[in-house]
């Protein structure tokens, strides 16, 4: 019901929307809770366990019951709390976690058999047969549990993720906020001030107190006027500080476009990484409920949310309100609704000297033991003295006190401390660096005191920000913050509910005691206290109160769980904005990557680059036609393909030449300008890193290349091993990837071909095999490489990645004129398998140097990253898996990569193993499969004949163990 | 007491008031024959293993906070046994056999949930080494399929096969893994192990390792000193502080692992799947929540939390490979502190000192390798000899270089497992 | 967290990259034995406290840092040059 005159909501702007599937109306600002209760719709929702029905508790983020599912179809989000979801214009919310509607849900039959479903009953039963495990039991559970639906289709929303920077962070914009703020502006410092709902002022829009003699509203507008006026301060409302980081940094979750229709542009949250070099949490304080017996009926709410619903939206949220608190608070919450006309049915103050403030009727010194109502609440039972009587009501409002909002506070480690005056737990001195806590978060209740706290807060940052505080005095208001007293829960029969979300009542604490779950982690894993979507923000402490008594603790002893970031749940795409689809990493593209795929050539991913896999011909129908007939083409005439994705980088300086002595097992010191060699790395463990060729341009210049996979890590080894390990040798390293297009050139046409692109033709006397140097391709500087990873008379050509695509649609073209062509990933493969050339199939991280047959090429006569440990005996045992070819010799011609090696007889189980295949490809050059792999004391098993298995593939193949060259086994080709 | 449907109907009758503790809270006695380090699972497990397999109950577990506090209480909660490399087979093979038999044995309900694992991969070249590896569990005995996308497609129809980064080229799919209620493993041990005799000793915070003349007399702890002929010292994270009571530097470094779970939501996830581009792994929990994780924060830490780049990387990997998630919010996160090892994988060994033992080296793998962990651990406390498929788990391989088992293949340093 | 970089100022430690413990700038000689290497690959003192651990500011300037961090609070207390640590012990 909407209360005239009341709330601060826009009556001007009304709004209708669906709240399963039925048309309200509300106006602009309200939350869809508030509209709900203005609607007399008080049943919101279903419980998670025993689906009992359940109306809002609060009216803020910590709300544990009325959560909805909002939108439909793709853009349907579940578990949305309808007290802090704002309505619009179109918006369709539904309830959830029901079967049937809600106010006949099937699954309200768990309410009857609630005492078979209390603490940890799981554990206990469903244990009979084992398989009905997976089979019956789990998938009952499964759908019974569970809140609100995903859509199951890809979430077609836009979000965000930005980065903020700021001398002060103020987290919540209430009283201690916005001084903080305005103090922090005025002495010039960047302040950012979040807060979590649509305005600024925190409890000053739900409370009639006055300051400054205005209304808390008035002076909330003023004081952001000024705010604005300082030209210092970033408002972001809608923003909740979600989790504290190390080093000053916070995340935040901004809800752009949640409150609004859905347009094409509109973010729907944007999550922010602030990082503020001083922070103030003015988090405020969050009401604490009573466990009474059958408290979680539709209509229980805090007083603070009924003060909310009234003060700031104007509504009602029942006819006869009945106030039960420990407190003042249930005396303002009173006098509140009756000067809104609302009958107040009656005061229940557990407090024996209580005295009424008004004309109510007051049971001082009473409790209420139990509440009726079916779908919504009709009478609560009042015990005062020796007397009980039943208060006809359809809205209790409770307080049980209040509990500081300090969680971030504990998010880097620290634990609340508990602070017996007020009853409470107040953030731990010190918990965050940087990180000071004002106000109501502290245990400060008055509005004068939060006020005071805010400016004294600021002063403090500003002091160690090294800025000067203004003089600012804080406003005038009421230094009154009532007086209450400690009740956690009300004995009584039936159950009391300490966590409305989880459903997890005194009963089940009581039961994890006696049951010895007495620490009170095992009580909140056993019970599941605390694990719901709201956090415990309502039940923790009281839950805590409650098994501190019933285990004869204090509750210092007793101690608390911990928060955990976020303080609010963040939406996954929210948080990793960007990542859909292609979003996720970077995609590297070739200067052929345009020329490649004009060519249909289909590409895949090596790392971040895209590659082709082959380059389709006319009439070619599979990619074993491609791939054959490219690799056929480099061994006859001539192929091109791109290899720019290898790492290259620039080694310069005197010591250039003792520097790649150390990081490579051989020796590159004696290698003359003008050469290439190839080299080997290895880790500092004695495994192989990575292998390359390394020309030596010049001097104190060589250019190294590293394999695709390896290119940052080999480029952050080389780093390290200078700056930490050889600062003593003058040389300078850099990448130069990005910078040069290179292009393999291959097979017996390729000097015919790269002769007609060069200005200066070379032969084999000006250019022989392994030389390099600078050369002019169509006039533009380039360098040459004479080297093969075919096998083939081959080349390297590099020209600045600007010329790269033309250069490479020029070398295809006059390839095709020979009678070649370019050639992909697929026939690159083969041809390297054909000569034996290792990639990251095989030097996959676990081989060393001897297995590989390169055991030779650790120089004796120097030091090198890796020699030492490769030196260690498991590294040289012969009984290692070592490199082998393999050819199949039986009636089966097929090989796969990842199969495994047996004796010809031996039954293929693990301890029989002997090795595995590492790469496979079918050789044109020799009509055959042909695999690499690793076989134990493989060296010495040449000719053998040896069984490879494919268990998954349904694969057995009769191998010959063969030298890993398979073809040119003395290089004539090559060296051309 | 034992449980059953029965007793849970029958004490629901009587108002739940009979239930009786799940395990005592014994005063440490002045000597046992086997002292355990550390309550978590690996620990609690040993000890019930010592009981059950050995007869030997005059055993006590030292846990200086609460029991199963540590990472049996944090982790994503995935078994399974589809290792690649010998020592791993056999060593989770056997693991993952005792899961399959361990609620009866325990009388008490982990939720195994034999859900299936799909490990995806996205190029020919990690297909061929998961095929590798599922040829490895099929060598051993285990289960493993090579699904290919369309297969994928059959039973994760909501993975996005059409425009994500790294496109899907099939899974590597093990039915026997699966999920387990982490914390009731936990419990389940210890309830066991106390059944048996064993003294569950929370609180008791170990201060100091006795050692006479090379070989181990006692501890000394919060509640006092403590006699015992064999000390097991099974402390995951906290392995470097309680061996260098010993005076042992041992080949570990801790680091920060995070998790997380989402609110709860209807079924939506049925398996556990694993991205082959970026850390991330996914199931859906009996109650609702999607849990998640992915790899270390890289650096050295003993806090049981972790900061935001790896929180981020987390979800964006898991946005790419299921766009359907992105509604769903992340409600928790949280931090395990991992014992890395430099191969990345476990040791359970005796060390140079008569009567002491370790078991530390479990990186992020240890909640599976719980039953497996405890089975082995205790046979060699009672027997000083090895236990078969743990037999290659060896403190000294380092050091020789002989039988590392490095399935990362990332080498020797800690953090990149 | 972050990590103010020598050359680069206050960065987010999302730009960098971690070796480990700064054990590996104590590269034993080729001579040392077995048990120095064992110990320097693989043995760690892993304190639950202050500690030293090497980063790598990849994504900005290259520069191998020397970080000074507490492993129980995350708190970072002195960041210096790879390069500057070790080539004054080079220069002595």
């Amino acid at each position: 019901m909407r209360i005239d005159g009341k709330g601060m909501i826009n009556r001007s702007m009304p709004i209708s929307f669906r709240f399963d599937g039925r048309e309200f109306q509300g106006f602009q600002g309200d939350t869809l809770a508030s509209a709900l209760l203005a609607n007399g719709v008080v049943l919101m929702g279903r419980s998670f366990k025993y689906h009992r029905p359940r109306g809002v508790l609060t009216a803020g983020s910590e709300e544990p019951n009325a959560l909805m599912e909002i939108g439909t179809g793709a853009r349907k989000t579940p578990n949305v709390r309808a007290t802090v979801q704002e309505i619009f214009q179109g918006l369709q919310a539904q309830s959830q976690n029901r079967i049937g509607p809600l106010h006949r849900d099937l699954l309200s039959v768990n309410d009857i058999f609630w005492p078979f479903l209390g603490a940890g009953f799981y554990y206990k039963t469903f244990m009979w047969p084992r398989r009905f495990w997976e089979g019956l039991y789990e998938p009952i559970i499964r759908r019974a549990a569970g809140l609100g639906a995903l859509s199951g289709q890809p979430d077609p929303d836009r979000y965000e993720k930005a980065f903020a920077f700021c001398d002060l962070l103020v987290i919540g914009g209430g009283p201690a906020g916005l001084m903080a703020a305005l103090t922090a502006a005025r002495a010039g410092a960047d302040v950012i001030l979040a807060d979590e709902s649509a305005g600024f002022g925190g409890r000053l829009l739900s409370e009639t107190e006055a300051i400054e003699g205005k209304p808390g509203a008035v002076w909330v507008g003023e004081t952001l006027t000024a705010l604005a006026g300082t030209g210092k301060v970033r408002l972001m409302p809608r923003t909740t500080v979600t989790g504290a980081y190390d080093g000053g940094t916070f995340g935040a979750l901004e809800r752009v476009g949640q409150h609004l229709p859905a347009a094409p542009d509109l973010p729907q949250d944007c999550f922010w990484r602030i990082t503020a070099r001083r922070a103030i949490l003015a988090a405020g304080a969050l009401e604490r409920p009573i466990a009474f017996p059958m408290n979680d009926r539709p209509g229980i709410m805090l007083a603070s949310a009924v003060r909310s619903y009234l003060n700031r939206y104007g509504v009602a949220p029942g006819q006869r309100v009945a106030v039960f608190a420990t407190n003042d608070a249930a005396h303002w919450t009173a006098l509140d609704m009756m000067k809104a006309g609302i009958t107040v049915a009656a005061v229940i103050d557990s407090r024996a000297d209580a005295i009424a403030q008004g004309d109510y009727r007051l049971f001082a010194g009473g409790q209420v033991i139990t509440t009726r109502g079916r779908r919504a609440l009709d009478g609560v039972a009042v015990r005062y003295g020796s007397n009980e009587t039943l208060v006809k009501a359809d809205c209790l409002a409770i307080s049980g006190g209040w509990n500081p909002t300090l969680h971030l506070t504990c998010h880097t480690g620290a634990r609340p401390v508990w602070e017996d005056t007020i009853k409470a737990f107040v953030p731990h001195k010190g918990a965050v660096p940087g990180l000071t806590p004002a106000g109501a978060c502290t245990g400060v209740f008055d509005t004068a005191g939060c006020l005071a706290a805010g400016i004294a807060a600021a002063r403090d940052a500003l002091t160690e920000l090294g800025m000067t505080a203004p003089d600012i005095a804080p406003p005038e208001a009421s230094g009154d913050a009532g007086t209450g007293q400690a009740l956690w829960y009300v004995e009584g029969k039936g159950r009391a509910w300490l966590d409305f979300a989880n459903d997890v009542t005194t009963k089940d604490v009581k039961q994890a005691t006696q049951e010895n779950f007495r620490s009170v982690e095992h009580m909140k894993r056993y019970t599941t206290l605390g694990m719901a979507p709201d956090q415990g923000k309502s039940s923790n402490i009281a839950a805590l109160a409650f098994l501190a008594d019933a285990t004869g603790r204090g509750i210092p002893e007793t101690g608390t769980t911990t928060c955990r970031p976020p303080y609010v749940p963040v939406p996954i795409s929210a948080m990793a904005a960007g990542a859909q689809g292609k979003g996720f990493q970077p995609e590297r593209l070739t200067t052929s990557h345009a020329a490649t795929v004009g060519r249909g050539a289909p590409m895949i991913e090596a790392g971040l680059w895209y590659r082709p896999g082959y380059f389709p011909a006319h009439g070619e129908t599979t990619w074993r036609q491609s791939c054959d007939r490219e690799a056929g083409m480099v061994r006859n005439t001539v192929g091109v393909c791109d290899v720019s994705t290898l790492g290259k980088i620039d080694i310069q300086g005197r010591d250039a030449g003792a520097f790649l002595d150390f990081v490579y097992t051989n020796t590159f010191s004696t290698l003359k300008p003008g050469r290439v060699r190839y080299g080997l790395m290895l880790r500092e463990d004695g495994h192989v890193m990575d292998d390359g060729t390394t020309a030596r341009l010049g001097n104190t210049h060589y250019v190294m290349t590293t394999t695709t996979a390896a290119a940052g890590h080999v480029m952050t080894h080389l780093e390290f091993v200078l700056q930490a390990l050889r600062p003593d040798l003058d040389v300078r390293v850099i990448s130069v990837t990005e910078q040069w297009a290179q292009f393999a050139v291959a097979g017996p046409e390729s000097r015919t071909l790269l002769n007609s692109i060069i200005d200066t033709p070379i032969s084999d006397e000006t250019w022989p095999f392994m030389a390099c140097g600078l050369v002019a391709v169509h006039g533009v500087a380039g360098r040459l490489f004479r080297i093969s990873f075919s096998g083939e008379h081959a080349y390297e050509v590099a020209v600045p990645a600007r010329y790269g695509d033309a250069l490479f649609r020029d070398l295809v073209a006059r390839a095709e004129a020979l009678g070649g062509g370019a050639y992909g990933m697929e026939a690159l493969n083969v041809l390297r398998i054909e000569k034996g050339f290792v990639t990251h199939s095989e030097i996959h991280g676990r081989v060393t140097a001897f297995d590989i047959g390169m055991g030779r090429m650790i120089s004796p006569g120097k030091d090198c990253i890796g020699k030492t440990a490769a030196a260690r005996p498991g590294l040289n045992d012969p009984a290692r898996e070592l490199l082998v070819g393999l050819k199949p010799v039986g009636a089966v011609k097929q090989l796969t990569a990842g199969a495994h090696l047996f004796e010809a007889g031996a039954e293929p189980v693990r301890e029989n193993d002997l090795g595995y295949v590492t790469s496979v490809g079918f050789s044109p050059a020799l009509g055959s499969y042909l695999g690499l792999g690793f076989l134990r004391n493989g060296r010495a098993r040449h000719g053998d004949t040896v069984k490879h298995v494919d268990h998954l593939r349904g694969v057995e193949t009769l191998c010959e163990v063969c030298d890993p060259i398979f073809f040119d086994r003395d290089g004539g080709r090559a060296r051309g | 007491m034992r449980y059953s449907g029965l007793q849970v109907l029958a004490q629901g009758l009587m108002g739940n008031r009979g239930w009786t503790p799940a395990w005592r809270d014994p005063k440490p006695k002045l000597a046992y024959d086997i002292l355990i380090i550390g309550g978590g699972g690996h620990g609690l497990a040993t000890a019930f293993y010592l009981a059950k397999e050995h007869g030997l109950t005059n055993v006590a577990v030292l846990e200086k906070g609460y029991l199963g506090g540590g990472n049996v209480g944090r982790n994503t909660t995935i078994v399974r046994a589809n290792y690649g490399l010998p020592g791993n087979s056999e060593f989770y093979s056997h693991s993952l056999k005792l899961w399959e038999g361990l609620e009866g044995e325990l009388n008490y309900n982990v939720m195994h949930s034999q859900r299936g694992i799909i490990n995806l991969f996205h190029s020919d070249g990690q297909r061929d080494a998961y095929a590798r590896r599922g040829n490895a569990m099929i060598n051993q005995g285990d289960d493993a399929i090579l699904l290919d996308t369309e297969g994928c497609r059959r039973i994760l129809p909501y993975l996005d096969y059409a425009q994500t980064r790294f496109p899907i080229y099939g899974g590597l799919y093990h039915p026997r893994g699966g999920t387990a209620r982490h914390d009731a493993v936990a419990w389940g041990f210890a309830r066991g192990a106390d059944l048996r005799g064993v003294d569950v000793i929370q609180n008791c915070e170990v201060t100091g390792i006795d050692v006479e003349n090379g070989r181990v007399t006692g501890v000394q702890t919060t509640r006092g000193a403590i006699r015992a002929r064999k000390v097991g010292m099974v402390a995951a994270g906290r392995t470097s502080q309680v061996a260098a009571l010993a005076g042992m530097r041992v080949p570990i470094e801790s680091h920060v692992l995070q998790a997380f779970v989402t609110e709860g939501l209807k079924p939506c996830i049925d398996h556990v799947v694993t991205y082959g581009m970026g850390h991330f792994y996914i199931s859906q929990s009996d109650k609702g929540g999607l849990v998640f994780g992915g790899d270390l924060d890289f650096y050295a830490s003993y806090a049981a939390r972790g900061n935001l780049p790896m929180a981020e990387h987390v979800m964006e990997a898991g946005l790419t490979l299921m766009p359907m998630i992105g509604k769903a919010r992340m409600l928790r996160s949280w931090g395990g502190i991992m014992d890395m090892s430099p191969d990345g994988s476990p040791i359970i060994d005796r060390t140079h000192i008569d009567g002491l033992y370790l078991n530390c080296g479990w990186c992020y793998g240890g909640f599976k390798a719980v039953p497996g962990s405890g089975y082995s651990f205790a046979h060699l406390l009672a027997t000083d000899r090895p236990h078969e498929p743990a037999a290659r788990y060896r403190l000294d391989r380092f050091e020789t270089g002989a039988g590392l088992m490095d399935e990362e293949a990332t080498g020797a340093q800690h953090n990149l497992h | 967290m972050r990590i103010t970089c020598p050359l680069c100022g206050s960065r987010d430690s999302r730009e960098f990259s971690i070796k480990g413990h700064e054990i590996a700038l104590s590269r034993p000689a080729p001579d040392a034995g077995t048990a120095a290497w064992h110990a320097y690959l693989h043995l760690r003192e892993n304190p639950a406290g202050m500690t030293a651990e090497l980063w790598y500011h990849g994504a900005g300037c290259g520069a191998w840092l020397r970080v000074v961090r507490n492993t129980v609070t995350h708190e970072v207390l002195k960041i210096e040059l790879v390069r500057d640590v070790t080539g004054a012990a080079h220069a002595d």
